[in-house]
């Protein structure tokens, strides 16, 4: 029941602005099963293990981790795309994992998400328009086919695309431009959040920026809340008002995305932020940094204690004990480690 | 003395249905010992077709060599046999790849991949290259080497893997080793342990290493030249220093205003470079990146720019790199 305790003493000290989404003791795990016939369940991936965190209405939080780390896994469960383990999902007050399929196919209108590869998210065998138009046509927002054209015509133009390329197929885009399809269908029914999965992450650096400005003029224009999950830790700054950083599927630190980068309090943070080098040689050659020992466990088999703490450069005895929970260090800044 | 690889105006096509690709379309650099060289460019810029042809590993027979010169010791390599390439490879030049999930062999042992080198080309009995690969895979920091060597690549993950690959490559002493985006496919945390080492292993023994990326934060901090690489062209070279200090180039510059930093506040807006690379079918006839460049004139519509030196070690390939404002005004607006 800490976790819980967590979550509310999260929610009392949010004063400013409304808050959209809420993730409260958030687990996902998935059996791992043995035998051929016989199934049996051997043990447990824990991809999120009592994650709880907030999204205020128009923000955008980034969440960033490395590979395995839990972060698509959470924005997924966030959608619903399979029903958590464990914990609550609140959109607007409303716990998503009690509803049903049908009720949650109709929160879906205002619940998106941005997929990382535009090469496998997009039907092949669709036009770019029946691709964007299909989120239409399923929730019955047009009267007829004319309404459909005018629509999905629209969406092209919102997001930089030219509505005369409607009848071409996926193959025929470059990365960025299919990009810009999975976005405008993924705006295509007027949500209020987006599950942005490491949106620019495949694409080149000069096409990245152009999708970035794009998920920027967009929010502003729409109003839009997002998630932003991404392990490219300078695209985050850019982009996110708050900054969650994830580990082996815990929470260790969240912040506003300027205090992060500032002041960061939690070592796998700090290593973190340490490890990417920076696009100027004269810091490069005076710069310190802090390089990780081994490698991130198996979430299978997680370390007991802190999970961070074979890696970690300031482990002392006690963080062999528990996981420590998120404390507010100072105000919105959020640290899980007891020698922070 | 010459320097220990020289490319000299390097044209690489590959043949389709549809027509030649021009890949690497009139390439020249030059690399020596102990000295790191970042090759930067996006995807389809033919910064790795270009290190594929010094390794004589183009696919075959749709990539060919069609022009120039390369030059590896003072010896043109494309004129050295299929036989005597052998030799060379592996031994003089060695690569590591992108992707070490699929550049090693899945049903070797990774004791067999690292001693069949040493046994070819240094002609080790198998006793010796069984203890020598111990010996390297502490050099590349992996621990109970011994068990590791009866271990396939699957048991590894890929952080382990790669330096797996980085060992392969250092088995025979190479003179030279590329290294094609060897660090995209790793976490930023494991990314950064196995670029220390490189840098360590390379520094340490004196050898010339071509490291190929698009991340502008790897070639500053670990590359001591640099080419910028735009449409199978090298648009711009210099010392590391010279181009972040002073970006001459249009397509450096707006490289380097597009991409976000991670020690720079979000302020304003990034700055994109609009459109997008050229056809390498349908090449522009003037300038490649006019189609996208603020600048562009009639003279970069025409004529495609020759690469020239602005200064002392430092190469741009623009007609108008004398006429633009000092670039340093790009770096400075970014802090």
């Amino acid at each position: 029941m800490q976790s819980q305790a967590s979550a509310q003493s999260t929610q009392s000290s949010v004063a400013n602005g409304d808050i959209l989404l809420e993730v409260k003791g958030l687990k996902m795990y998935f059996p791992v099963t043995a035998g051929a016939i016989m199934q049996k369940t051997v043990g447990y991936i824990k991809a999120v293990d009592d994650v709880s965190f907030f999204v205020r209405k128009g923000e955008t939080l980034g969440l960033v981790g490395e590979s395995g780390c839990g972060k698509s896994t959470t924005g997924r469960s966030i959608l619903q795309f399979s029903k958590p383990t464990e914990g609550e999902v609140r959109f607007e007050g409303v716990d998503l994992t009690q509803l049903s399929s049908q009720e949650m196919r109709r929160m879906r209108e205002r619940m998106q998400i941005v997929f990382q590869d535009p090469y496998s998210s997009l039907n092949p065998r669709m036009t770019a328009g029946a691709i964007v138009g299909e989120p239409v046509k399923i929730h019955h927002k047009v009267a007829n086919r004319t309404e459909l054209r005018e629509r999905v015509d629209e969406l092209f133009e919102v997001v930089g695309l030219n509505p005369t390329m409607a009848g071409r197929y996926p193959h025929e885009f470059s990365g960025g431009q299919r990009q810009r399809i999975g976005i405008a269908r993924a705006l295509a029914l007027n949500p209020s959040f987006i599950v942005c999965d490491e949106p620019v992450s495949a694409l080149d650096v000069s096409i990245q920026a152009q999708v970035i400005n794009l998920f920027e003029e967009l929010q502003e224009r729409f109003n839009l809340t997002y998630l932003f999950i991404a392990h490219d830790l300078s695209v985050v700054r850019h982009i996110a008002d708050r900054i969650a950083v994830m580990y082996l599927g815990h929470l260790v630190e969240v912040a506003p995305a300027e205090e992060l980068y500032a002041n960061p309090m939690h070592p796998y943070t700090q290593a973190l932020l340490s490890a990417v080098p920076i696009p100027d040689p004269r810091i490069e050659a005076t710069r310190q940094r802090i390089i990780l020992k081994g490698e991130i466990p198996s979430p299978l088999n997680p370390p007991a204690g802190c999970v961070f703490h074979p890696r970690c450069p300031i482990m002392t005895e006690s963080c062999k004990a528990a996981m420590p929970e998120l404390v507010e260090m100072s105000p919105d800044h959020w640290v899980a480690c007891i020698n922070a | 003395m010459a320097p220990l690889l020289e490319i000299k105006d390097l044209h690489v096509g590959f043949t389709t249905d549809a027509g030649t690709v021009k890949a690497v379309d009139g390439v020249s650099y030059s690399v020596d010992l102990g000295e790191t060289l970042a090759i930067v460019g996006e995807s389809g810029c033919g910064k790795s077709v270009g290190a594929l042809s010094v390794m004589g590993l183009l696919p075959h027979p749709a990539g060919k060599v069609l022009g120039g010169e390369i030059l590896f010791g003072g010896t043109n390599l494309l004129n050295v046999s299929n036989l005597d390439m052998r030799h060379i490879r592996g031994k003089e030049i060695a690569m590591v790849f992108q992707e070490p999930m699929t550049s090693l062999n899945p049903l070797l042992t990774i004791g067999r991949q690292l001693t069949e080198g040493l046994e070819l080309h240094m002609h080790m009995n198998s006793k010796q290259a069984q203890a020598r690969a111990v010996e390297l895979l502490e050099l590349v920091e992996i621990t109970d080497g011994a068990r590791r060597l009866s271990q396939y690549p699957h048991h590894l993950s890929g952080g382990m893997r790669q330096r797996v690959m980085l060992a392969l490559a250092l088995s025979c002493e190479p003179r030279l080793i590329i290294a094609d985006e060897p660090t995209t496919a790793l976490d930023v945390t494991i990314q950064a342990q196995i670029l220390e080492l490189m840098k360590r292993i390379t520094d340490e023994s004196g050898m010339a290493l071509v490291i190929i990326t698009h991340n502008l934060g790897i070639v500053a901090r670990y590359a001591d030249t640099v080419n910028i690489m735009y449409a199978g062209r090298v648009v711009e070279g210099g010392t590391a220093d010279e181009i972040y200090a002073s970006p001459r180039h249009p397509y450096t510059r707006g490289l380097m205003r597009s991409v976000p930093r991670p020690d720079v506040p979000r302020t304003a807006k990034l700055e994109p470079i609009e459109g997008q690379p050229p056809d390498l079918m349908d090449l522009p006839p003037g300038c490649s990146f006019e189609p996208r460049c603020p600048h562009a004139t009639d003279q970069c519509r025409a004529e495609a720019p020759p690469l020239l030196q602005i200064t002392p070690g430092h190469t741009t390939a623009c007609w108008l790199a004398d006429q633009l404002e000092p670039a340093t005004a790009v770096v400075s607006q970014l802090k």
